[in-house]
């Protein structure tokens, strides 16, 4: 998987990949969100370098995806501040990330069902579309080239995650793992310079996830990755830097051998496979049950 | 074999109207998930603001244009205004909302212009073309009607599938939230969606009107016949709107010939109630089955 190549008729493409990412820092500063009364988080902060990967884990219910909710301005923190590229983010709206350089997954896939693959990949170049509104309404020269430039860039995104051949089927035909590519495509198709990837290992196989930790490290060179998984291998072998949240409070963050080290880390997580345990019990009586 | 020619001929003409106010509603119905029912008093508005101008001694065609441009503006400040607050809630809100403008419109348009009959001029020829000694159900008229009609149909084909803007109403439709995390300003779309709606459910609207008596109530039949044609294209697909109108088209025709005018009605609501009965997600359905 090489470098999302640029769409030959791309006008940006006269410039080499520059160092852009230098100043593509994300930080978190004493962030506090609470629901209906019960504190969600509480006084969290995390920063991520530019072209680092942070990780973010934490046993169910730690606020993990809460904290990434409030990265992308779907929910409003009550306190604290978020700084991206050195600009406080105030009243940050979802629909604002795209034009941030900033791209998220989702759990799950989140594709649009009745969007082929590579129209799905096209929406997510949509900011570097340039015709205006007008234009593209009565479907003017300016708006077909940028149609074409989109569709090259969504087929350049699909080519590097190898799902070319997919371009022109339903995400429902799609086996699972092909949907989660395609997903990532959608997101990688914007060039951010932030990734907020949303458990992009749940539901692949090994060899896939190990094929995912691959691509998440060639990634970091070129922006920042903001992580949330819960395998932990995978959170191991890709992260520069982790940040360890239990119910809501961070306890610890560093280097992933610093947080495997630290005892706090380790009690709280010994809680957790407890839970994992009893969730594998559940599961085995319920398909005994199916079975019988 | 006259008859049966001239029937079918006269079914596929009003059909094609159908079809199109039952795009219209199907427009609608997928971005917002609502069904339109002021959708007709719309229409028939913008069929008086043409009819004032042609009255004015102005020609056909720039009351045409006028009274198109009037619907785009209709719609979007309906959606803006009135629809939006209701967007996203418990469906019978939105429901009733619709029926409450569908009214108080109709009854706008009473104070505004009476409640008289009046003629609408048609723009071209009313007397049917002679093929050989007998003369055919197909007028210069009806020609421009479905030529008009496709023409629509076309152009909306062209948008929703070769521009940036379609793919964006397109993902709006099927994913809000996602859209919007991708950049896509979904909120605009959706205005745009039920302005573009309002177009084709006006241009619907004067073409029934032409050559005909136009009254504040004259497309309540057609938003029954539209709807019928939607419901039965399976509400959520823009080829079953059109299937579904010529089918209906076709069906009244009929039913008006070969059995008795009077029948027309009740035969649309007969039609109606055996597609929700027997395929209530229509012939276009998608997988999944539709709620309520």
């Amino acid at each position: 998987m090489g470098p999302l190549a640029q769409p030959p008729d791309s006008t940006s493409s006269s410039t080499p990949h520059h160092d852009r990412s230098s100043g593509a820092r994300l930080e978190m500063t004493g962030i506090s969100v609470s629901f209906g009364g019960v504190a969600a988080l509480s006084d969290v902060s995390l920063t991520v370098e530019p072209g680092q990967v942070h990780g973010l884990i934490g046993p169910n219910g730690a606020g993990k995806t809460t904290l990434f909710n409030v990265a992308c301005g779907l929910v409003r923190p009550d306190t604290g501040r978020i700084v991206w590229r050195g600009d406080e983010l105030r009243r940050l709206r979802p629909s604002q990330l795209s034009r941030l350089g900033i791209a998220r997954t989702l759990q799950g896939v989140g594709l649009f069902r009745g969007l082929t693959v590579l129209e799905n990949v096209m929406v997510g170049a949509h900011r570097h579309a340039r015709a205006g509104f007008v234009s593209a309404l009565f479907a003017i020269p300016t708006s077909d080239r940028d149609e074409a430039r989109l569709r090259a860039r969504a087929l350049a995104a699909l080519e590097e995650l190898e799902a070319t051949p997919y371009a022109g089927r339903y995400p429902d035909s799609l086996p699972y793992p092909v949907q989660k590519r395609v997903a990532l495509a959608r997101a990688l198709v914007s060039d951010p310079d932030l990734l907020l990837l949303d458990e992009p290992a749940s539901g692949l196989s090994e060899d896939e996830m190990h094929e995912l930790g691959d691509l998440i490290r060639t990634l970091s060179g070129r922006m920042s990755v903001l992580l949330v998984e819960h395998h932990m291998d995978l959170v191991m072998r890709v992260c520069d830097r982790i940040t360890v949240l239990d119910s809501g409070q961070q306890i610890a963050a560093g280097t992933p051998a610093e947080v495997q080290a630290d005892p706090a880390v380790t009690e709280a997580y010994l809680g957790d496979e407890v839970d994992v345990a009893s969730d594998a019990a559940a599961l085995t009586t319920s398909t005994d049950g199916r079975e019988r | 074999m006259q008859q049966f020619v001239n029937v079918t001929l006269t079914g596929l003409i009003s059909g094609s109207v159908y079809a199109a106010f039952a795009l219209a509603l199907v427009l609608i119905w997928r971005s917002t998930r609502i069904v339109n029912f002021a959708q007709g008093s719309m229409a028939a508005a913008t069929s008086f603001i043409a009819l004032a101008l042609i009255q004015a001694g102005q020609s056909y065609w720039l009351a045409l244009v006028v009274a198109l441009a009037s619907g785009f503006v209709i719609g979007a400040v309906i959606e803006r205004v009135v629809i939006r607050p209701v967007e996203g809630g418990p469906e019978l809100n939105a429901v009733i909302v619709t029926l409450g403008l569908f009214v108080a419109i109709q009854a706008l348009i009473a104070i505004v212009f009476g409640s008289s009959f009046e003629s609408f001029p048609a723009p071209f020829g009313l007397r049917g073309f002679t093929v050989g000694e007998t003369t055919i159900a197909l007028t210069p008229n009806s020609i421009y009607v479905l030529v008009a009609v496709v023409l629509t149909m076309a152009g909306l084909i062209a948008l929703f599938r070769f521009t940036r803007l379609g793919l964006a109403m397109r993902a709006s439709a099927f994913g809000q939230e996602v859209a919007r995390l991708l950049g896509v300003r979904v909120g605009r779309m959706l205005t745009l969606g039920w302005a573009l709606a309002a177009v084709v459910g006006s241009l619907s609207g004067l073409l029934i009107a032409g050559g005909g008596l136009v009254y504040p109530a004259y497309m309540d039949a057609l938003i029954v016949f539209g709807f019928v044609a939607a419901v039965l294209g399976g509400l959520d697909s823009p080829v079953g709107a059109v299937v579904g109108g010529l089918t209906i088209g076709l069906a009244l025709s009929y039913v008006s010939a070969y059995l008795d005018p009077a029948l027309v009605n009740l035969a649309a609501l007969v039609i109606l109630m055996v597609v929700l009965l027997v395929r209530p997600g229509g012939l276009f359905a998608s997988s999944t089955a539709r709620r309520a």
